[in-house]
């Protein structure tokens, strides 16, 4: 195991012993405990920046089932780094602020934080993996950490129903997710994802390769909430709020992207992949920008913010795709968009995590998040105020702040992608930067309503629970951290460039050359048409805030009735009503119907069977002659069961039930088995006293007249099948003797080897014993069993079912 | 007017014995001429059931004062034993043995290890029937 295995299982160790901790050190708060392992973490990630920038990369390799190819492989470069480093970094800031947020007499912290550990080892695990099963593994423990984090509070409806949304939604795409890796390796015939990379041009002539490219895309979607998957994560705002910090706005919901950069250099190659992922990522930062504006709750106004940004940073790297097919350009201008992409991946995380703090801080100090009931706490709360406005400024793309480089460079990128002369991009080409434009627009005015709505406007103190004041330093140091970040990231964006950004580009790009992005992450500065864009974004972004009152009755319009969320609880419903009516279609607890099924199943198979395989055959060549002893038999045999159809009284039925089998005996005794006809003359006694016995004892009710069996047609013309099927089959493979019998052997053996000539008995209890021998062990469970059913049944009257 | 049953329990009496001893012979026949530990265990039982239609289940009980459920344990013992018994041999499950003897009053026999895996059945279907008749019986 290598260090970074080490690394990657931590979290779990440690997990197994919070609980133990929480019991022992019950007066300081578990948090502490926890806080330094994703630091030693953090640090131990650092340490890598400067070998990695290097354009090296850490590969280790430990045996998990190695006769199947799935090993526990890690792979280390410069986009795992980049996750990692936002994985630990923070995953400690947020557990430094729930140690203040979350009280430690009120909550149960141990398991808040073995789920909090979980999900941070693994989406270590999943950035980290480099084979397609153990990322997999990775990626629904993460589903699974975050499904128990969102019902933290379980005891909440809304807590539960979100954790359910989002388990189902994550679980369906991680689900197809497999099914697209086991195709990728079932084509590339390894797991590995480095070694698939080498296949590119290979993998993609292959048949599967769509297939598996449209089946790990919804993997992706649906875990960054693209559109029309994107109706899980406002609903997991119910989860606290360093949970909603942490993975739903920093990680977790960054796995997709993960995956989808990870996956770039095997599926760029083809049109599919870029189509669906710039489109999928621009129609979901419209549609999440212009449906955050109309939230009233902090949560999932960023919530919708988190959505829209996952969408730009799709669409991104969608264009980014693009860069392969200009690989003999000089100057490669679409791989800039990789950059942004990655940038703005760092940028989101920084602002996205401030802001949801101070979102907490908020709904922590004043006891509610609806923006409503809030206003004016500027002069309350004037820390908060001032992360909330750095971070919202960036978000909104402002300058100083990192924000605004990368919506600069996001611009650059829409505006180029018109001129790609690839993938049909003349035709729709132009929606791109126009689309990014007016999602822009509407970032900036949830932006403006998230800062302006909760500080600033008059002060409404009577509809607060609580007395507002400033948050304990403890809680702001966190998002005090990041939002610092967010400005130095904006004025000095070259700090990362070459120890970070760069790595992860080359990751995402590996077949280009560093050198020519290099020019472009500095290249931030100078007139262009970006840049009045982002003047246009400001200014009617600021008329659309201003004039908000006026044109929000849009909102009614246009999701309205017609909203996803509306369509996924219908969709629930439907299935459940759906499937409890086709249950109950056929499930009608009636044996008789079970039967009908039954009978219906055999008719059908069989007579299908026979028909297909042409097996019918008729052959009189191998019969005996036929008797007149053997013709009356079957003649009072035949009429006795037509008889016993029409008969009226059950008497009846039961005598002549016993007639059919003296009948029986008889042929026994005309074809020569003695041992048979002795045996069934004596059963058949048994059986008839048996049912006389049933008959004696049927209860004594008026209502129930003898009557004759009622005729129903279906009953005719099934029992009509199965005779007609059953003969057909009889008298085909009766025609159809393959090979000779093996009765043979015991004619000849049965008296040199076993010493008796009666060769049926010789049969039963040498030859074949131990059909006997069980064959005995079931008499004598019937017979247990029968005295068990009669002897040890409760006392009339106590008998109860159990559920009472 | 009492009504008493004694032709018919003198016959059951008489008749039983000739059924067990009919059902004696099948079952010692088996191996050579139609019959078996089978069809003789339902004859033996036979012959029971006709003392308890002469008789009552008390009376019968007092005759023959024993277990039914313990019969089929014995006979199911008797059977397995048999059926593993090859094993301290070292042959395969289920391998019988026959040899013939001089014995004093039977002459000249036969005497197959078979014939033990047949009492067991017997004994079993001896026990199954009268513990079914007898629970029915019984029951109110």
């Amino acid at each position: 195991m290598s260090s970074l295995h080490w690394a990657i299982l931590s979290p779990f160790f440690i997990a197994c012993f919070i609980p133990l901790v929480y019991k022992q050190f019950h007066r300081v708060h578990t948090g502490w405990f926890v806080l330094f392992l994703p630091i030693v973490l953090f640090i131990y990630f650092t340490g890598f920046i400067h070998e990695v920038g290097d354009g090296r990369h850490l590969s280790a390799s430990l045996g998990w089932i190695p006769s199947l190819g799935i090993n526990f492989d890690v792979y280390a470069d410069g986009l795992s780094l980049l996750f990692s480093l936002l994985i630990t970094g923070i995953g400690a800031l947020v557990i430094l602020y729930s140690i203040y947020y979350l009280d430690k007499d009120k909550e149960k912290l141990h398991t808040f934080y073995v789920y909090l550990l979980l999900f941070m080892g693994s989406m270590l695990g999943l950035v980290l993996s480099d084979n397609l099963i153990v990322l997999y593994m990775f990626w629904e423990f993460t589903s699974l950490s975050s499904f128990l984090l969102i019902g933290y509070w379980y005891h909440r409806e809304r807590s539960r129903y979100g954790a359910q949304k989002s388990l189902l939604i994550t679980v369906l795409g991680g689900l197809s997710m497999l099914g697209g890796f086991v195709l990728l390796s079932f084509m590339g015939d390894t797991y590995s994802i480095r070694e698939l990379m080498g296949q590119t041009g290979e993998l993609a002539t292959d048949p599967l390769f769509t297939a598996s490219l449209l089946l790990i895309l919804l993997g992706a979607f649906t875990k960054s909430a693209q559109f029309p998957f994107h109706i899980w994560l406002p609903d997991a705002m119910e989860a606290p709020t360093p949970v909603s910090a942490y993975l739903h706005s920093a990680t977790m919901v960054k796995a997709g992207i993960y995956l989808v950069a990870r996956l770039s250099p095997v599926f760029a190659e083809s049109s599919l992949w870029f189509w669906l992922i710039a489109s999928a990522g621009i129609l979901t930062l419209v549609w999440g920008s212009y449906s955050a504006v109309k939230q009233t709750d902090l949560k999932a106004i960023l919530a919708y913010s988190t959505i829209s940004q996952l969408g730009m940073i799709m669409s991104l790297l969608g264009a980014g795709a693009a860069a392969l097919h200009y690989e003999s350009m000089d100057k490669n201008i679409y791989m800039a968009a990789t950059v942004a992409a990655v940038f703005h991946l760092i940028n989101h995380a920084t602002f996205k995590g401030s802001l949801f703090m101070a979102a907490g801080i908020v709904d922590h100090e004043t006891g509610t998040r609806d923006i409503r009931k809030l206003g004016g706490l500027m002069n309350f709360m004037p820390i908060t105020f001032t992360i909330t406005i750095i971070g919202a400024f960036s978000m909104a793309g402002l300058p100083p702040f990192n924000g605004f480089l990368s919506k600069e460079m996001f611009f650059t990128s829409m505006v180029r992608v018109t001129e790609m002369e690839i993938f049909n991009m003349e035709t729709w080409g132009v929606l791109f930067p126009v689309l990014a434009w007016v999602g822009s627009i509407f970032t900036f005015v949830y932006s403006m309503i998230i800062v302006l709505k909760t500080f600033t406007g008059k002060f409404k103190p009577e509809k607060l629970e609580k007395k507002p004041h400033e948050a304990p330093l403890g809680m702001l140091i966190p998002p005090v951290i990041l939002a610092s970040l967010v400005i130095i990231f904006g004025f000095f964006p070259n700090l990362l460039a070459s120890t970070v950004i760069e790595p992860a580009v080359a990751a995402i790009q590996p077949g280009l050359s560093q050198k020519q992005f290099q020019i472009h992450i500095s290249h931030w500065h100078g007139f262009t048409i970006e840049l009045y864009m982002t003047l246009g974004v400001i200014l009617l972004g600021s008329l659309l805030y201003i004039t908000w009152d006026k044109w929000k009755c849009v909102y009614h319009i246009i999701p309205g009735r017609l909203s996803l969320n509306r369509m996924y609880d219908a969709l629930l419903a439907g299935m459940e009503r759906g499937s409890i009516g086709v249950t109950k279609l056929f499930m009608t607890g009636y044996i008789r119907t079970y039967l009908v099924y039954i009978f219906l199943f055999f008719i059908v198979s069989l007579g299908i069977t026979l028909w297909r395989e042409d097996a019918f055959a008729f052959d009189v060549g191998n019969t005996a002659p036929v008797r007149l002893y053997e013709v009356i038999i079957s003649v009072i045999i035949a009429t006795s069961a037509i008889v016993i159809l029409f008969a009226k009284s059950r008497l009846t039925s039961i005598i002549i039930l016993g007639a059919i089998g003296y009948m029986v005996s008889l042929f026994f005794v005309l074809f020569r088995a003695p041992d048979l006809a002795l045996t069934q003359l004596v059963i058949e006694t048994i059986s008839v006293a048996l049912f006389l016995l049933c008959f004696y004892h049927l209860p004594k009710l008026s209502s129930r007249k003898e009557e004759r069996v009622a005729f129903r047609l279906n009953n005719a013309l099934i029992s009509i099948g199965v005779g007609v099927i059953v003969a057909l089959i009889a008298l085909s493979s009766h025609s159809n003797k393959l090979f000779e019998s093996i009765s043979n052997y015991y004619i000849e053996n049965a008296y040199e080897e076993a010493g008796g000539k009666n060769i049926v008995n010789v049969i039963l209890v040498d030859f074949r014993g131990l059909d006997t021998m069980f064959e005995i062990t079931v008499l004598g469970i019937a017979a247990l069993g029968i005295f068990a059913l009669i002897k040890l049944r409760l006392a009339r009257g106590t008998l109860k079912d159990e559920n009472e | 007017m009492k009504t008493n049953d004694i032709i018919l329990q003198t016959v059951a009496k008489v008749a039983s014995l000739v059924i067990i001893l009919f059902s004696i012979y099948i079952f010692f026949g088996g191996h050579y001429s139609p019959g078996g530990g089978f069809v003789g265990g339902l004859l033996a039982s036979g012959a029971i059931v006709l003392l308890l239609l002469a008789y009552d289940l008390k009376t019968v009980a007092n005759m023959l004062p024993v277990d039914y459920k313990l019969v089929v344990a014995a006979g199911l013992l008797i059977s397995s034993a048999t059926v593993s018994g090859a094993l301290f041999f070292d042959a395969p499950l289920m391998t019988h043995a026959y040899q013939y003897f001089e014995l004093p009053l039977l002459g000249h026999t036969s005497l197959h290890t078979a014939v033990l895996f047949d009492l067991g059945v017997y004994l079993v279907v001896i026990g199954i029937t009268m513990t079914i008749i007898q629970t029915i019986g019984e029951s109110e």
